[in-house]
């Protein structure tokens, strides 16, 4: 297959490709057209849960004030939070419990998501398996949240727990003493509850930082419109359904029938339908499967980029572009400035920097086109031989190119007549300098089919691209450039349709031929 | 007009949605933990048993072998006894089980947890404990006539300081 091939993700069968994330992607079309792609809370869920941590951090905070650590007083300052203050107190209840509820919903839906896009493997290895800890961390500490209310429902919780962590060598049945045996609950241990509460999510905090840390400018909150139609939404679930206390625990008594919160109990409820210690092997074999599901089954890794140190200037410009701190920048060994360093476990093979990249010019002369760093078997001085070769064949002049997405719409094995179709891993490969290349050449016009930036599989590909057309980011494309000759469409994988429609109706603006044969490069 | 009406009518039954499902998830259904006439017979106990065997005095040639330091005279095995249960309901015997002392040296105390449902009603309940091998058949015993009602916890603990068996 040609490097500069212009399938599309599921004809190229690349990762992400299969029947649930053809699904889950038609969802997420769907709810674009009802809040935008840019505040489509499906397309932001990382950042929608650090968000609502904050929301949980910041109403949990007030409840910590009103809150009695004492075995006779825990209870009764809940109630008076929940009642004697309503409308602050209350709300404030409910809406740290349903946050919270909210929080693991946002999770699982974030770890689904990654999955069935196949966002997981490869140089997403890091990523994926720093956020396996955030399951447990969140569900310990929403379940230790529980036992402070010391209602009915805290004490089968806290029974409940110590009765699955008695079925461990290192605990032992004594464990579950702490909680039904006279004169065991003390004031003493709601201080260390309250402290494991309050300690259990600054760990997760933590672990939430080292999860984002090998993305550039990672997202770390929800866009405005869903931060405020999240807190709407829960704010309302609040008034409606306020959160309230069972009557106060007593050792001797169990209700038979409890309303548990199942988004952080259910584990529990499993160790009665089956036994505490298979619900530990289930537990354990899911989180050690999804700890080394990057390394299962055998991967395509492309070769990540290189740098060439005669033709790197250290002008830092794929350091700032590279979506996922892939790039550092390090002494040059020539002694002259700096040089770009790629970290290869990092690097996911876009080609970002390489569009970034101010040696990638194809008027540059000589036989061999080579950029500061570059993709090895796609290289920008490849790109320019197959552009070449495209617009020196028969029918190539006057020819409309295309520079397309692959994992965007692509426009399949027959682009179609009259056009010079080539594919790149991410539109944030394509250097500016190559438009003005191909209308020089003989070009009637340049597309540039990028992703939506929201859908776009390499974060900001389609996003930097826009900003270097529009003169906006380094390289910028020149002024000089006749505009009405170059066209940027975003159109996702399944749009493909949209893609032609709009590349036929730039062409009809530019009056560019009706060739009767393609030219495209490409060999499907 | 029409399509921000859309819009955001769209985005509230979106949030709408979202936010039920959340509402209801966070207390239903319900979980039945016990049947509607059940209460719960709980065992837990933690009771180190009876040293295995007496101290003894050494003699002067095994006080002889022995490094100065730990020329004790008395020789005191640490070892202490498994703790039997056995439990029974209306005659019938729920458990008769032997728990070890723990550590790995068996010098540490025993322990035991066990739960069962049991229907609501009148109920005779004999526990008995044994924690010293030399000992034939029980050395604490202890029994009540119940009238559990439904949710009630029944905690069968051992407190050697209380007279042993505590039913509670």
């Amino acid at each position: 297959m040609s490097p500069f091939h212009t399938l599309n993700p599921t004809e190229a069968r690349l990762e992400g490709s299969g029947v649930a994330a053809r699904a889950l992607r038609a969802l997420e079309r769907a709810i674009d057209r009802a809040c935008g792609e840019r505040d489509n809370p499906l397309r932001q869920l990382g950042g929608l849960g650090f968000y609502l941590f904050w929301l949980i951090a910041l109403t949990g905070g007030y409840l910590y004030i009103f809150y009695d650590t004492s075995v006779a007083g825990a209870h009764a300052s809940v109630e008076q939070l929940t009642h004697g203050q309503r409308w602050v107190g209350g709300v404030m209840r409910s809406l740290h419990r349903y946050a919270s509820d909210a929080f693991v919903a946002v999770i699982v839906l974030h770890l689904v998501r990654e999955l069935a896009y196949g966002r997981y493997r490869g140089f997403r290895w890091y990523s994926w398996v720093s956020g396996v800890p955030t399951l447990w961390l969140a569900v310990a500490a929403g379940v230790i949240g529980y036992w402070l209310v010391w209602d009915s429902v805290a004490l089968f919780v806290a029974t409940a727990t110590t009765e699955w962590f008695g079925a461990l060598p290192g605990f032992g049945p004594a464990l579950v003493r702490n909680f039904i045996s006279e004169g065991a609950v003390s004031d003493r241990l709601f201080s260390l509850v309250v402290f494991l509460h309050i300690g259990v999510p600054l760990v997760l905090l933590l672990v939430m930082w080292a999860h984002v840390q090998r993305l550039t400018r990672p997202q770390t909150g929800a866009s405005r419109a869903v931060a405020l139609w999240t807190l709407a939404a829960l704010s309302l679930l609040s008034l409606a359904l306020p959160a309230v206390s069972q009557p106060p625990a007593e050792l001797d008594w169990l209700p038979a029938t409890l309303p548990l919160d199942w988004f952080y109990l259910a584990p529990l409820t499993a160790i009665y339908a089956a036994t505490p210690a298979l619900v530990w092997i289930v537990a354990t074999g899911l989180t050690l499967l999804l700890a080394v599901a990057p390394w299962l089954g055998p991967l395509r890794r492309p070769a990540p980029a290189v740098v060439d140190p005669d033709h790197c200037n250290g002008c830092t410009r794929c350091f700032a572009d590279c979506p996922y701190a892939a790039i550092a920048m390090a002494p040059h060994p020539g002694g002259r400035g700096q040089i770009a360093v790629v970290d290869a476990d990092r690097c996911a093979s876009c080609g970002i920097c390489a569009g970034a990249c101010p040696s990638s010019v194809p008027f540059r002369a000589g036989e061999r086109l080579v950029s500061g760093i570059d993709l090895p078997g796609s290289t920008v001085g490849d790109l320019r031989e197959a552009l070449d070769a495209a617009l020196r064949a028969p029918h190539g002049q006057g020819a409309l190119v295309v520079f397309t997405c692959q994992r965007g719409a692509g426009l399949g094995p027959a682009p179609g007549r009259g056009l010079v179709v080539l594919g790149l891993p991410c539109a944030g490969m394509l250097p500016p300098t190559f438009i003005e290349y191909a209308l020089r050449g003989g070009a009637s016009g340049v597309v540039v089919a990028a992703c939506p930036p929201s859908d776009c599989e390499f974060r900001f590909g389609a996003r930097w691209t826009g900003e270097r057309l529009a003169g906006e980011r380094e390289p910028r494309l020149r002024r000089g450039v006749e505009r009405e000759r170059v066209e940027v469409l975003q159109a996702a994988r399944e749009e493909r349709a949209a893609l032609r429609a709009g590349i036929e109706a730039f062409r009809a603006r530019l009056g560019a031929p009706q060739q009767e044969t393609s030219t495209e490069v490409s060999d499907g | 007009m029409g399509n921000a009406v859309l819009r955001y009518g769209g985005q509230g039954i979106l949030y709408a949605l979202f936010a039920v499902f959340v509402g209801y998830f966070s207390s239903s259904p319900v979980y039945h933990h016990l049947g509607p006439d059940e209460g719960l017979l709980r065992l837990s106990f933690r009771h180190p048993g009876e040293f295995v065997t007496d101290c003894r005095s050494r003699s002067p040639e095994e006080l002889a072998k022995l490094p100065p330091q730990l020329r004790a005279q008395m020789d005191c095995p640490r070892e202490r006894s498994p703790v039997r249960v056995r439990v029974e309901l209306d005659g019938k015997v729920l458990y008769d089980e032997v728990f070890p002392p723990a550590g790995l040296r068996r010098d540490g105390a025993a322990s035991g947890y066990r739960r069962l449902e049991i229907p609501a009603g009148e109920h005779a309940l004999r526990v008995q404990f044994n924690d010293d091998i030399r000992v034939k058949g029980f050395n604490y015993e202890g029994d009540r006539k119940l009238n559990v009602v439904p949710g009630q916890v029944v905690l069968i603990d051992f407190n050697a300081d209380q007279g042993g068996v505590v039913i509670r």
